[in-house]
């Protein structure tokens, strides 16, 4: 079970007090939690509580107001330097994939180490191939994005994070813009991705798979945790009524 | 009608390609149609005869090629026109070079460029033209063709030419000016569809990345930078360019008297600067037309601002604004021609000193039309490129 109170050296992000506003609207109210190295992290709640958000100050998508965020020893600030190692460190999956729709897939994925990491092209493309063959679309390699499916290509966005050799991968809504049959299909790299023993950290709306990978589920409404707990104890024994409340109506359907 | 299997597959329609039933079809269908065909052929008729009739046996077409040599170069001096005839054969060994080895677009253009020479050529052949310019159009053709074949596959030769592009503009302008041993010739003495197409060509090259930076900049988070650009291209757009040629003319020389600088060069840059205002404007609309996901999936990779715009965001932005960047190129050539109201002697202003001169009097219908044809021609070939731009990128 998670230990909650003491967030210590192990813990790869530290999250402490993280407000958030856009304009007037307070988006995150005060979040404090800690991720561990190789834990996976389910975190969801209804539309508009603030868990993409939350995510997203984690590779500075969006900049916290107040309170701290530390990822893997280095702290989030203005700082450009820091932000660009951390982004070299989290790989980040999207809801729209977001793919660079005038590069081929194969570009796609060697993009970042050709020009951040500064590998040499042809080995840049071998590790994309390994990469591409591991998310099972290798034989798509030389094609362009709008040629795939979104299921395909929201599985070539994965390939594109995980060719930054990320410490942490997180995921927002990644199977919320795809047609039901392609769910399955990223889930499964998904499920692939945390049985290797990726740091991963998931806003998804897909119970089934949240109680199957997850190590914590981590409840947010309003901008602030109501509650976190493992899948057993989150799913049947739910403490607050909120909770109780979008369990049952997120089973319901 | 022809028996077919139930489950073979039908083919479509076949298209009639017979000219009569096409005529019927689309021109004769119906009887306002069948009327409005013979009033436009009618119509037509009317204007090309009498066109026609003017262009192949009223006008006097000795006044171009009399004048030819000051039309393509102005008063630049009869001994030193070979110097000309280096920098369009430079030019020519490059492009072909150019598509031996990258193919694909560069090819194209340069086949546009080669058919523009080609045709000229031909045209010129109709005329009692020097024999000289006719064999000198032919050579630089062939050189063409024949660095396209030396080029071909040869990658290793790709820096060179690069280099070679980036050293032909200084280039020609100090071989065209004369240095070391060869006689100097001054900027006055250029004119002519030279100086239309040294200024445009300048201004093209040098306002397209200048553009690109002010709307860059104008998008920029840093308001300073922002404010800086928006000030710069609102204030360039709100003034007419001959106003900006004019100041550069004669305003610059009151305020600066110390400075001494080149006229053609305050053109090069009333144009320059002018045009740049109009680019950023359209390569603004290219950038605003890319999705936020864009620049948030570049940052979550780790690209830094520089790296994002370079590749991701300025090639998707730009391709889509190609038509608008194009016109704005048309445009900008077409310009040139108001370097003439400043005295400068470009392709019109020549046309207009050869109107003046007492021995072709009355015969500006023919310099007029003329000029008109060479700045189509150029234009034309520009936007055809563009057509092809878009083509072959539309496979990506």
């Amino acid at each position: 079970m998670a230990d909650l109170e003491n967030t210590s050296e192990d813990s790869i992000i530290i999250c402490e007090d993280v407000h958030k506003w856009f304009d007037d609207f307070h988006v995150l109210k005060g979040v404090t939690t800690a991720f561990k190295r190789g834990e996976k992290v389910v975190i969801c709640g209804p539309s508009g509580s603030g868990k993409s958000t939350l995510i997203r100050t984690i590779n500075r998508l969006e900049v916290h107001q107040r309170g701290r965020i530390v990822v893997d020893g280095i702290e989030l600030s203005d700082d450009l330097r820091n932000i660009e190692r951390i982004r070299q460190e989290v790989g980040m999956v999207f809801q729209q994939f977001n793919l660079f729709p005038h590069l081929t897939v194969l570009q796609n994925v060697t993009l970042s180490p050709v020009w951040v990491k500064k590998v040499a092209k042809s080995e840049a493309e071998s590790e994309a191939l390994a990469l591409l063959e591991r998310v099972g679309i290798e034989e798509h390699a030389h094609k362009f994005p709008a040629q795939i499916s979104g299921g395909q290509q929201q599985r070539v966005a994965i390939a594109r994070a995980l060719a930054m050799q990320p410490k942490i991968m997180l995921f927002d809504e990644p199977t919320s813009a795809l047609d039901p049959e392609m769910i399955n299909e990223v889930l499964d790299v998904m499920r692939e991705l945390a049985a290797s023993g990726m740091t991963m950290l998931v806003v998804t709306h897909e119970m089934g798979f949240a109680r199957e990978v997850a190590d914590r589920i981590i409840f947010i409404d309003e901008g602030a945790i109501v509650e976190e707990a493992v899948p057993a104890a989150f799913f049947d024994n739910p403490q607050h009524e909120r909770t109780q409340l979008f369990i049952s109506q997120t089973l319901q359907h | 009608m022809e028996e077919r299997a139930p489950n073979q597959a039908i083919k479509p329609p076949t298209e009639s390609k017979d000219i009569l039933r096409w005529l019927k079809e689309n021109l004769f269908n119906t009887w306002y149609n069948a009327l409005f065909t013979c009033l436009a052929v009618g119509f037509l008729y009317v204007i090309f005869k009498g066109i026609l009739t003017w262009v192949l046996t009223e006008a006097n077409w000795n006044v171009i090629p009399a004048n030819l040599q000051i039309f393509l170069v102005g008063a630049y001096p009869r001994e030193e026109i070979w110097r000309v005839w280096v920098v369009i054969y430079t030019l020519g060994i490059l492009t072909g070079l150019s598509a031996g080895i990258w193919g694909g677009l560069a090819l194209r253009l340069a086949l546009v460029i080669g058919g523009v020479g080609g045709g000229i050529g031909i045209i010129l052949a109709f005329f009692p033209a020097p024999l000289s310019s006719r064999l000198g159009l032919l050579g630089g053709v062939v050189l063409l063709a024949a660095s396209l074949f030396l080029g071909r596959g040869r990658k290793g030769m790709r820096l060179w030419v690069l280099g070679g592009w980036l050293l032909s503009f200084p280039w020609t302008m100090v071989w065209l000016h004369g240095f070391g041993g060869l006689p100097v010739v001054f900027t006055s003495n250029w004119g002519g569809l030279l100086l239309t197409l040294i200024l445009a060509a300048v201004g093209i090259v040098v306002s397209f990345p200048l553009g690109v930076l002010l709307a860059l900049g104008r998008r920029s988070t840093l308001p300073a930078i922002k404010w800086v650009s928006t000030a710069y291209i609102e204030t360039v757009r709100g003034v007419p360019l001959v106003t900006i040629l004019f100041m550069a003319q004669i305003m610059v020389p009151i305020f600066l008297p110390d400075f001494r600088i080149d006229k053609i060069l305050r053109a090069m840059l009333g144009i320059t600067l002018f045009s740049a205002a109009y680019m950023a404007e359209n390569v603004r609309g290219g950038l605003q037309a890319i999705p936020k996901g864009q620049h948030e999936a570049a940052q979550a990779l780790g690209l830094n601002y520089p790296l994002t715009m370079l590749l991701i965001i300025l090639p998707q932005a730009l391709r889509s604004v190609i038509p608008a960047i194009v016109g704005q190129f048309i445009s900008l050539f077409k310009d040139t021609s108001l370097v003439a109201v400043i005295g400068l002697l470009d392709l019109l202003g020549i046309a207009k000193t050869v109107i003046a001169n007492p021995d072709w009097l009355g015969l500006q219908a023919e310099v007029y039309l003329f000029a008109a044809v060479v700045y189509f021609v150029f234009s034309y070939s520009m936007s055809y490129i563009s057509q092809k731009i878009e083509e072959a990128l539309e496979v990506g």
